[in-house]
């Protein structure tokens, strides 16, 4: 498997370059997140997974987690790589300083994160949904369940899970049955049966806080009668020590395509004591303060596969000697289509690095801004970018992760080459935290009628029009110009066909969102364009230029092809009948 | 006990070095900075010994301009206790360091100065032998084993014949090898915890130290690539190839 290395040169180029992350230890809180610690921050970590985590990605994958009699047991390294990183007290560093986190940007969590999903994301995951359970109890619990969690969330010294998925409650979670009987006392007991619990049961820590969506006796139908009970493993006794055993149990585990490493579980709930977060049947908003984050974090792991799979890539073409290549080369790097392909690899995966990093600054700004319309800007963003994020990012994990395997050829499809590993991880990706069709229904829906996609298209319009007549730029910036034209002719067809018919927007919503996306990235890519020419002396910047006209020649003009399928409608994908399939 | 431990801001060793075109040097503009690897060593050992109760405080120390207060801040994470900083823009040589550590010597009166025993960019191996030299204290270099017994260390250096176990008196200048330690994963609260640590910042003038370079650096330039060789079929066919190159 090809060893993994921190891209720390593209991480600190999209952080200082890009997004100017100095600007946010101006920010009320962040006072500590000055450019040493950014740097700290990402040096130390960058260590720790390069020598720790990521040399477990592999042997994770070949041995799987194990299930006995209720209990699972992690790959081998896991558990203590886990309590390494705990101890280190990385999974604290955008927890409240209340309980005992560091306070610093979420932006850094993001940058963290980056190097923990490309380098293991079957381990990212453990911590992964341990912060959606901290966010959700940050943001709706009582005091009593904050203190009573938080801090052991916070250290990871517990983790946590998300409790959703039902036999039939998956992308429909109106359909959840799981029962919450309240029992007078400021209990509640849980019955019922979830499944693809991420993290449900594993080795590594002393109790597992479960986030846990069910149905009040006297709950409306629908979401609207949906609410969020914590449900611990251990109950908790009054000096905060995991305590009796709650009948929360692991009835089995999956065996799955990829992402071997995390432990995907049955969870029985067999009368289990609950506690109700916030308000009963508002569990639904509840939960998405938990998915949001849940899914910039997938986004995350599509951008870490995508990274791992390119390193992976190129190093291989600069080792493989194979037929001299047409400019007398002896590497295969040489030859023109592995060369589109390594380049392909690239460009995505660094557009992906952009956009995630600019939407995480975007979150820091929306939480921690004084002025109140500055956060509700920057929150406009990140709900613009989330379905960008999560599915365009995902989309490229499996993209890269396929490109990766050809590169190597043959080799590229033995086990013992690692690079097939990247492909079956991938492909949950695009499946969990609302599929990537769910993603595309959010931007095309609910985001198109808050008019965010229109906003953003003609903030994108404004950028451009300063950069009109730099000559060094119009490489990108004219392309960019005609691309822009169009996404926003394609978006003003969406909006009315979808007045006239709902189903039109239904069955281009996913081509839309890879549309958006590609001009999304190059709205970053003349960013790094521009500040690549500021400073030319390096082959780093030289690369960066050389990515960002690949992007604007080779891949921006994909939304050739995918702006008259949008506008085809419905009528082609929806006039056959049912039999005719 | 103290210790002072020197540490030196260096192209990380993962950095590819590019020389510049003009030959005036290396490129260095965003190029990732870490502390010199065998300077690593050299902290976490000083660190060791004061966790084993053999020290009271570790400093550590650079010399170099602002931005080498990112080293002093690793170090600091590491778990010194405090730092110093010899800011200057100045190339400085192995002479000049080794004046400058002699000049802190003084004012802090440490019990055991670390170093690592080179620095990858210049690999030069000269500045713990001449601080011994200035200061008039034994040395012990290439050290991959330290015990301090009172007011004597015991030091296994690596040689070119092996290992070599050999006693010093303290103080004494003592350089890391590779094999002393491997250096601790640093933790997050205590990266945020170094922020607030003190650094001292002086000036070369302060210490009476100039920056007299006694080496001159005419040009920089990558080395040569290397030529491809040729397959000989016999032992015979390789004695004249070699003979003829004169090698033989």
């Amino acid at each position: 498997m090809p060893e993994y290395k921190a891209p720390q040169r593209d991480m600190m180029f999209v952080l200082n370059d890009i997004i100017n992350v100095s600007e946010l230890a101006e920010l009320p809180g962040f006072e500590d997140a000055t450019p040493d610690i950014v740097q700290g921050v990402v040096d130390e970590a960058a260590k720790i997974i390069e020598n720790t985590i990521a040399p477990l990605n592999e042997t994770g994958d070949r041995e799987g987690c194990r299930f006995d009699n209720g209990m699972v047991t992690a790959p081998a390294g896991f558990k203590e790589a886990y309590q390494l990183y705990t101890e280190s007290g990385w999974t604290g560093l955008d927890k409240s300083i209340d309980f005992g986190g560091q306070g610093l940007p979420y932006t850094l969590a993001t940058a963290v994160s980056d190097m923990l999903c490309a380098g293991n994301d079957a381990f990212s995951l453990y911590p992964g949904l341990t912060n959606g359970a901290c966010e959700a109890l940050m943001e709706h619990g009582s005091q009593e369940l904050q203190d009573t969690y938080l801090e052991k969330l916070t250290t990871g010294e517990w983790t946590g899970t998300m409790c959703l998925t039902e036999p039939q409650a998956g992308s429909d979670l109106s359909q959840v049955r799981t029962r919450a009987i309240d029992q007078n006392d400021g209990t509640y007991l849980i019955e019922g049966t979830k499944i693809f619990i991420t993290g449900g049961e594993h080795d590594f820590v002393d109790n597992i806080i479960h986030l846990v969506l069910a149905r009040l006796p006297d709950a409306p139908a629908g979401v609207k009668g949906i609410s969020m009970f914590v449900v611990p493993k251990f109950m908790v006794d009054s000096d905060g020590n995991p305590g009796a055993r709650n009948p929360v149990v692991c009835a089995s585990i999956e065996e799955k395509m990829g992402i071997h490493g995390s432990s995907t579980c049955v969870m029985s709930f067999e009368n289990a004591t609950g506690y109700l977060i916030g308000n009963a049947n508002e569990g639904l908003r509840y939960m998405f303060t938990m998915m949001n984050l849940a899914r910039l974090m997938v986004g995350l792991q599509g951008l870490g596969v995508a990274e791992r799979a390119t390193q992976g890539a190129i190093e291989y073409a600069k080792e493989r000697k194979q037929a001299t290549a047409i400019n007398g080369g002896e590497t295969i790097i040489h030859h023109p289509d592995v060369r589109r392909m390594l380049m392909t690899m690239k460009a995505l995966t660094e557009g992906c690095r952009m956009v995630a990093y600019d939407t995480a600054k975007h979150y820091d700004i929306s939480k921690a801004h004084p002025d109140e319309s500055v956060r509700k800007t920057a929150n406009d963003r990140v709900e613009l970018m989330t379905p960008i994020c999560k599915a365009f990012a995902t989309d490229v994990g499996c993209e890269v992760a396929s490109l990766g395997v050809l590169v190597l050829g043959g080799a590229g499809y033995i086990r013992e080459s690692g690079m097939e590993q990247y492909i079956r991880d991938a492909k949950i990706f695009c499946i969990y935290e609302g599929t990537n069709t769910i993603q595309a229904l959010d931007l095309v829906g609910r985001k198109m009628k808050m008019n965010l996609p229109q906003t953003f298209i003609k903030e994108m319009i404004n950028d451009l029009a300063t950069e009109s007549g730099n000559d060094e730029l119009g490489f990108i910036v004219e392309p960019m110009q005609a691309a822009l034209n169009l996404l926003d002719k394609t978006t003003q067809w969406l909006t009315a066909a979808a007045l006239e018919d709902p189903q039109n927007p239904a069955a281009t919503a996913v081509e839309y969102l890879t549309m958006y996306s590609l001009v999304t990235h190059g709205h970053f890519w003349i960013k790094a364009a521009r500040a690549a020419l500021a400073k030319q002396d390096d082959d780093f910047y030289k690369a960066k230029l050389v990515t960002a006209r690949f992007f604007a020649n080779k891949i921006l003009p994909r939304i050739y092809g995918l702006a008259p399928v949008i506008m085809a409608g419905s009528e082609p994908v929806m006039t056959a009948e049912e039999d005719w399939l | 006990m103290k210790i002072l431990v020197a540490v030196k801001r260096v192209v990380d060793f993962n950095v590819r070095i590019q020389v510049k075109a003009d030959g005036s040097g290396i490129a260095s503009d965003g190029v990732k900075m870490s502390m010199n690897p065998f300077d690593e060593i050299a902290v976490e050992e000083a660190l060791r010994l004061k966790e084993a109760g053999k020290a009271e405080e570790v400093i550590a120390i650079t010399i170099g301009p602002k931005a080498s207060q990112e080293q002093l801040r690793t170090a600091l994470a590491m778990g010194a206790d405090r730092a110093i900083h010899v800011e200057t823009d100045e190339d400085i040589q192995p002479l000049t360091a080794a004046r400058i550590l002699n000049a802190i010597i003084d004012k802090e009166e440490p019990k055991i100065v670390m170093l690592g025993k080179q620095a990858i960019d210049d690999d030069n191996n000269q500045t713990a032998q001449m601080l011994a030299a200035l200061a008039n204290w034994p040395q012990a270099t290439f050290a991959s084993q330290l015990e301090v017994d009172g007011d004597v260390a015991n030091v296994t250096r690596e040689v070119d014949a092996g290992l070599e176990t050999i006693a010093v008196d303290l103080p004494a200048v003592i350089s890391a090898d590779l094999r002393l330690n491997e250096p601790r994963y640093v933790k997050l609260p205590d990266i945020m915890k170094a922020k607030r640590k003190p650094i001292d910042t002086f000036t070369l003038a302060d210490l009476g130290v100039e920056a007299a370079a006694s080496v001159k650096v005419l040009k920089t330039s990558a080395p040569a690539t290397r030529q491809a060789g040729i397959k000989v079929e016999t032992v015979d066919e390789l004695v004249v190839a070699l003979k003829e190159r004169g090698l033989f």
